[in-house]
């Protein structure tokens, strides 16, 4: 049951953030002022994926929660963050970011320091 | 418009857009560490433990103050999505890992929580790969933006 509630959290963290990536950027540059809040509540309304990705972020909520009933925190946080690294890796080849030696390193640090702070 | 006018302009642009990146990030890092903070506190007084039952979370929901870290995580969601449409996801992830810093930070400063040294170690590591990715251009997918390092 544990691996399956991790693999529910981290097939739907993934998904929230590709989604919201990909979705986001094409929906142009917005802001948080409240007038920028009522707009992008709007191109939320308007764009299916984006409510898509909501979803799937309660459902990676919901399954951490879950994962919590029954497996201790210092298994659940370094678990969370196997989505940081499979993220990345469909960053690169699916969204087409460009890491960069710098931007690689760095991620590689927080992932370690995620793993050493749930341990 | 001439050559320098329009450095000028898309320089200013390019700054302000940066500024308005990290002020997105600030902004999501203070309102999930007041949201989870909230919650913390809210769910302390709800006396059911939680399960798979959805109407346990509706009715500890009714508690103010996990109502109200209920509403700043609403906001948070928000604000990272605004910041998905400046900045990479590859630089979105790294950077607002911080907020285990923060949580970290909180839970000694606040809560007079012992912190090990392997946390301290997790946390410098958190803040340094941070600060790294941070120093990267920000967007590298939108047309005429170009990495600030080599690609890999």
């Amino acid at each position: 049951m544990r691996w399956l509630l991790v693999a529910a959290m981290v097939f739907s963290t993934v998904l929230s953030d590709m989604l919201q990536s990909y979705e986001m950027k094409r929906a142009g540059e917005q802001s948080v002022t409240a007038r920028g809040l009522r707009r992008l509540l709007q191109v939320i309304a308007g764009r299916r994926l984006l409510i898509l990705a909501i979803v799937c972020n309660a459902l990676s909520f919901f399954s951490f929660m879950a994962l919590l009933q029954s497996e201790p925190l210092s298994f659940a946080v370094p678990a969370s963050s196997a989505s940081f690294v499979v993220e990345t890796v469909l960053a690169k080849f699916v969204l087409h970011e460009r890491l960069g030696a710098r931007r690689t390193a760095g991620a590689l640090a927080v992932l370690a320091g995620v793993v050493l702070v749930g341990g | 418009m001439n050559v320098t006018e329009r450095i000028n302009e898309t320089g200013l642009r390019g700054s302000g857009a940066v500024s308005k990146t990290y002020a997105i990030v600030l902004l999501f890092l203070a309102l999930r560490a007041a949201g989870n903070s909230s919650m913390a506190w809210g769910m302390k007084q709800v006396p059911e433990k939680m399960a798979m039952n959805p109407a346990l979370y509706l009715r500890a929901a009714l508690n103010p103050f996990v109502a109200l870290g209920i509403a700043a995580l609403i906001l948070a969601l928000l604000a990272r999505m605004a910041l998905f449409s400046l900045a990479d996801l590859t630089f979105v992830l790294p950077v607002t890992a911080i907020g285990y810093v923060v949580a970290v930070l909180i839970g000694k400063v606040f809560l007079h929580e012992t912190v090990s040294h392997q946390r301290w170690l997790g946390t410098l590591l958190i803040f340094a790969g941070a600060v790294l990715v941070g120093s990267t251009s920000r967007n590298t997918t939108s047309p005429g933006t170009t990495a600030e390092d080599d690609p890999l």
